[in-house]
């Protein structure tokens, strides 16, 4: 591959709302002059599939570089990067936009902006982008190209007078996006002789190369053999490999300031690559690192546990491989007494912790039980130390406890006005606090500060449904304050059942408790024994509700012939016992612990 | 001393399915008498053979229905069993009938062939109730069978269904109570169960047939263990009750998990041989059973060797539903494991502090509390 100057290098990220046609796009700037034929293209992709399967494990989206020679009868090599598609990865989002020097905003000229949209650009906008709006699907009849402009400029305050009207589906102005990108978008700038600083965009296990790792040379060069080391941490590798993708992986010599590529340097594990870090040569080390690395911190965790007993080894195996490929996703052992052994499971945020449930379930076959997730409290103890909360059956005493902190999130929420009542009533409830609210045409944008515990409850749930299913939500992490926090205990015919713990407002623990044990009355089968459910503060019981004993349960007939199928009858009894859980005399099935886990007022 | 046998012989056939039913009976319209007579005697011959002499406690004609047999094969059935095996002196030899005119002409032949008991499917004494269960005898067809039955055989019993959707406690006394002059000394009194499969499973899936609720069923069974006790019948397991001597004997041989031989299509049976225990099943089809044991001598299907700790759920689940329970010394001897190890100890003491179970130095039992929660309990007690 010829060397490109670095004033034609243009390095971008596409920002667009989950269906605007980010992949539509995608697919057509790839097999644009320069990188594969269309032909070539399918076999690779093709190729890349067969892989996925093989191995077993996702191959992570990457970056592509593709060489267009523009209109001004130059080639310039673009580098499209792509990012994750939700806010759980803010930070991730964040490295991936620092490697880039603009965005393309792809926006649905049928629909309009949405929340998820707004929280990328204003990222977009502190990674200092150049960003040039892309007005899609302009060929849908329901296109409102003007509506949707002034609904840019009013939002987001982007000039939109220039935005580039394509359709991704029929190929339509793709080549003015391309130009867009090279006239408008800034280059790169870096030294080349300055010792070598690199960005860690990105890694991921491949079962071959070990890990690979996505980098963005900011100064000097990256070369193989080089011993490099992670500022962060402080250890060094050798580089086996130098490459960029063009979507297939290349080797080349070596990776230029301005430029994106991957190496791998047989590290075994993406724990040991913290995205954010800076890489540079051992020998010849930089000065500083670059700004904004951040370790990754899991905000919501809980604990997950198979549902027989048998599986626990698996789920150890299991954990341990997807961790391989993602770091931000944390474990510990961990022992309930009502669900025996499992983990707890630290996420970025409520949609990791689902991918992660998916993953598990979807490709390990591992049936689990989830407890109720949890935020990170902080508790300020009388002595004065501070400790971290993952575990609400952790919490000490409260004698001993001088305050807590809760922390909170910014969210914004775009809907119909027809639904915002429901939608601010609902943030009400939940504790929030207004902080804004604009109008765009008939569509109302709130943004709130939100306990994250409120939104930890099925908030996503609740929106959907007061809004049906018109709201968008995006959130990033705020800020701890002080509150009012009590740990609800629930009762099973007096025995604490620790996995069904939980932390709350005082102004909330009530109404949560009564309607906790309600679920559970309802979802708990009568039983041999009557079954008191109770839920507490400390030693104060706030609610309560009995199941009594089945009145009845008996085959009427039964002499003779086949003792075998009854014997077996009982067996399948007790097989369907290994879905419940034994506390004292009380079974409490797993779909009760599932479905009182996500509770709703 | 080795416990005596049971022997139960199947007659698959009924003249029409009762749409409730789930046993294992075919409707023919010509049944091959000689054929089914030839290969029941071979079965009965062939099994004798295997296991050897025996001391024989009881053999037991059911169906299907039995009282559509001629009375030739039952004699001959009777005569063979009593020669391969060693009967004991007060040998119980049952035959259940069913009350339509038809076979109640038979009844006198049944006991010249040595039948000592009659067991009647009278299953109502309510002319409406008969009708939507599907029975082909009418109220006075019962009546008189029972009458005569009474005066032939020297024991008698009968059944009769309740439970039955729309049946109120008032009337299920009543009918109970003229069921009870008729002065039988046994009667089985099964609450209607809704079978898979069944035309009644289809027709309550419906919503057709609505079940007593939990409360009603309860107050049905308690009323009738009170009513039969006025008669001086007395509740010996769940669903039987007996004047004291006249309890079945053959059915508490099942209850007490005793080794008992199964002829016939779809016959069970369940026998300890050379210190290990078999379960073995014939085929359900009558004529492919017949040809096997036109061919093989027998007509089994399955075999199904039963370990320790199966056997000792088996035990517990027939044993608990007698009042008198569960020998803990026998237990141990028939199924190798002691009573205790094959017991949740926590569970245990909890349904005995509940009432659901008690234990003395030598038995253990269910209470009516706990029979009626039966398969409950030994969900939670069973190991
Ligand atoms: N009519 C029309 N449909 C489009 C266009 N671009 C994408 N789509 C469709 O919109 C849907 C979402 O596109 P996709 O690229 O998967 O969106 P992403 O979620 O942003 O990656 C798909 O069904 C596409 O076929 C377009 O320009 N016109
Ligand atoms: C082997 S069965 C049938 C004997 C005989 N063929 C008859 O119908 O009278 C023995 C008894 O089980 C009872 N029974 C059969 N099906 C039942 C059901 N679904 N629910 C309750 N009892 C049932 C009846 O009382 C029946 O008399
Ligand atoms: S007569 Fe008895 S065995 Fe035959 S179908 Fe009816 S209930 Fe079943």
């Amino acid at each position: 591959m010829t060397s490109i100057p670095i004033e034609r290098i243009r390095n971008f990220a596409i920002i667009a709302h989950i269906d605007h046609g980010k992949s539509t796009l995608a697919d057509r700037l790839i097999p644009s002059p320069g990188a594969l034929t269309a032909r070539e293209m399918t076999s690779q992709v093709l190729d890349n599939m067969e892989l996925e399967k093989e191995r077993g494990i996702t191959i992570k989206a990457q970056t592509v570089r593709l060489l267009y020679p523009a209109k001004d009868g130059l080639t310039y090599q673009l580098n499209l990067m792509d990012t994750p598609g939700h806010v759980d990865f803010a930070y991730e989002v964040s490295r991936s936009l620092a490697a880039c020097e603009g965005s393309l905003l792809v926006v649905d000229a049928s629909q309009g902006v949405e929340a998820q949209t707004l929280a990328n650009v204003y990222q977009a906008i502190d990674a200092n982008h150049e960003i040039v709006p892309v007005l899609n699907k302009i060929d849908l009849p329901a296109a409102e190209p003007e509506r949707v402009k002034q609904q840019i400029e009013d939002v987001i305050g982007l000039d939109a007078s220039d935005a580039v009207m394509i359709s991704a589906k029929t190929g339509l102005n793709i080549e003015g996006v391309l130009e867009a990108l090279v006239t408008r978008l800034p280059p790169p700038k870096g030294e080349l002789n300055a010792p070598l600083k690199a960005l860690l965009v990105d890694s991921w296990y491949d079962a071959y190369l070990g890990v690979v790792i996505l980098v963005r040379i900011k100064d000097g060069k990256l070369k193989k053999g080089m011993k490099i080391r992670m500022m962060s941490l402080g250890s060094t590798h050798f580089v086996d490999q130098v490459g960029v993708f063009s979507p297939k992986m290349t080797v080349v010599d070596e990776l230029l300031p301005g430029e994106i590529g991957y190496i791998t340097a047989a590290i075994k594990t993406v724990a040991d690559c913290n995205v954010g870090d800076t890489i540079t040569e051992d020998r010849n080390p930089a000065a500083e690192a670059l700004p904004g690395f951040k370790p990754s911190i899991p905000v919501v965790w809980c604990g997950l546990y198979p549902v027989d007993a048998d599986d626990f080894e698996k789920l150890r195996e299991s954990l341990g491989k997807l961790r391989l490929n993602d770091a931000s996703f944390h474990y510990e052992a961990e022992t309930s007494a009502a669900l025996g052994f499992g983990y707890r499971c630290g996420f970025l945020g409520l949609l990791h912790l689902e991918i992660i449930q998916e993953r598990l379930s979807r490709e390990f076959d591992l049936d689990l039980i989830a407890t109720a997730p949890s935020v990170v409290y902080r508790i300020h103890r009388n002595n004065g130390d501070v400790e971290e909360l993952h575990n609400p059956s952790d919490m000490p005493d409260p004698s001993q406890i001088d305050h807590m902190e809760e922390p909170w999130i910014k969210a914004t929420i775009m809907v119909p006005d027809d639904y915002l009542g429901a939608v601010l009533t609902l943030c009400n409830d939940r504790r929030g606090r207004q902080m804004d609210l604009t109008y765009v045409g008939n569509r109302a944008m709130a943004v709130y500060a939100l306990p994250l515990n409120e939104v930890v409850f099925d908030f996503y749930d609740r929106l959907k449904s007061v809004s049906r299913g018109y709201a968008s939500f995006d959130y990033v992490m705020d800020r701890y304050e002080e509150s009012d926090l009590v740990r609800i205990s629930i009762l099973v015919n007096g025995d604490p059942v620790d996995a069904l713990s939980f932390v709350a407002h005082k102004s909330a623990a009530e109404a949560r408790g009564r309607s906790i044990c309600m679920k559970l009355k309802d979802l708990i089968p009568k039983q041999l024994f009557k079954i008191a459910i109770q839920a507490a503060i400390g030693g104060r019981v706030i609610a309560r509700e009995t199941i009594g004993a089945l009145s009845k349960d008996v085959t009427a007939k039964c002499y003779g012939g086949d003792i075998s199928r009854k014997r077996k009858l009982l067996d399948k009894q007790k097989e369907g016992k290994k879905r419940m859980r034994q506390f004292g005399k009380v079974e409490i099935p797993q779909s009760a612990f599932l479905a009182a886990l996500k509770m709703d007022n | 001393m080795t416990e005596p046998l049971a022997l139960y012989i199947h007659w698959p056939f009924c003249l029409s399915k009762c749409p409730y039913c789930d046993f294992n009976s075919h409707v023919r319209e010509r049944i091959d008498h000689a054929r089914f007579a030839a290969a029941l005697r071979t079965e009965l011959a062939f099994e004798a053979a295997r296991i050897g002499p025996r001391p024989l406690g009881s053999i037991f004609f059911g169906g299907g229905t039995p009282s559509l047999m001629e009375p030739q094969l039952v004699a001959d059935l009777i005569a063979d069993a009593t020669r391969l095996f060693a009967p004991v002196a007060d040998i119980e030899i049952t035959l259940e009938a069913n009350p339509t005119s038809v076979e109640i002409g038979k009844l006198t032949a049944f006991r010249a062939a040595g039948v000592n008991r009659l067991s009647l499917g009278v299953q109502s004494l309510d002319a409406a109730a008969l009708q939507s269960l599907g029975r082909q005898h009418d109220v006075a067809e019962a009546r008189r069978a029972l009458e005569l039955a009474r005066a032939i055989f020297p024991r008698l019993s009968f059944d009769l269904i309740y439970a039955r959707p729309d049946q109120t406690l008032s009337a299920w006394r009543a009918e109970l109570t003229q069921a009870l002059a008729l002065a039988a000394d046994h009667l089985s009194l099964y609450q209607l169960t809704i079978e898979p499969g069944t035309p009644f499973e289809a027709r309550h899936r419906r919503g057709e047939i609505l079940l007593p609720a939990d409360d009603l069923a309860v107050r049905l069974y308690e009323a009738t263990a009170e009513e039969a006790a006025k008669f001086g019948l007395q509740r010996y397991e769940i669903s039987n009750y007996a004047k004291p001597g006249a309890e079945s004997r053959h059915n508490l041989a099942y209850w007490r998990y005793a080794d008992y031989l199964g002829i016939g299509a779809g016959a069970h049976q369940r026998l300890v041989l050379d210190a290990a225990r078999f379960a073995e099943s014939r085929h359900r089809a009558p004529e492919p059973w017949a040809a096997l044991v036109e061919q093989h001598g027998h007509g089994t299907a399955h075999r199904e060797k039963i370990e320790p700790a199966d056997a000792a759920r088996e035990m517990l689940l027939m044993g608990l539903r007698l009042n008198e329970g569960i020998d803990a010394a026998r237990f141990a001897q028939r199924t190798g494991v002691p009573l205790d190890d094959a017991l949740d100890q926590t569970m245990l003491r909890a349904a005995i502090e509940e009432g659901y179970l008690e234990r003395d130095a030598t038995h253990l039992r269910a209470t009516a509390q706990g029979q009626i929660r039966l398969d409950a309990l030994l969900g939670a007690v069973v190991k």
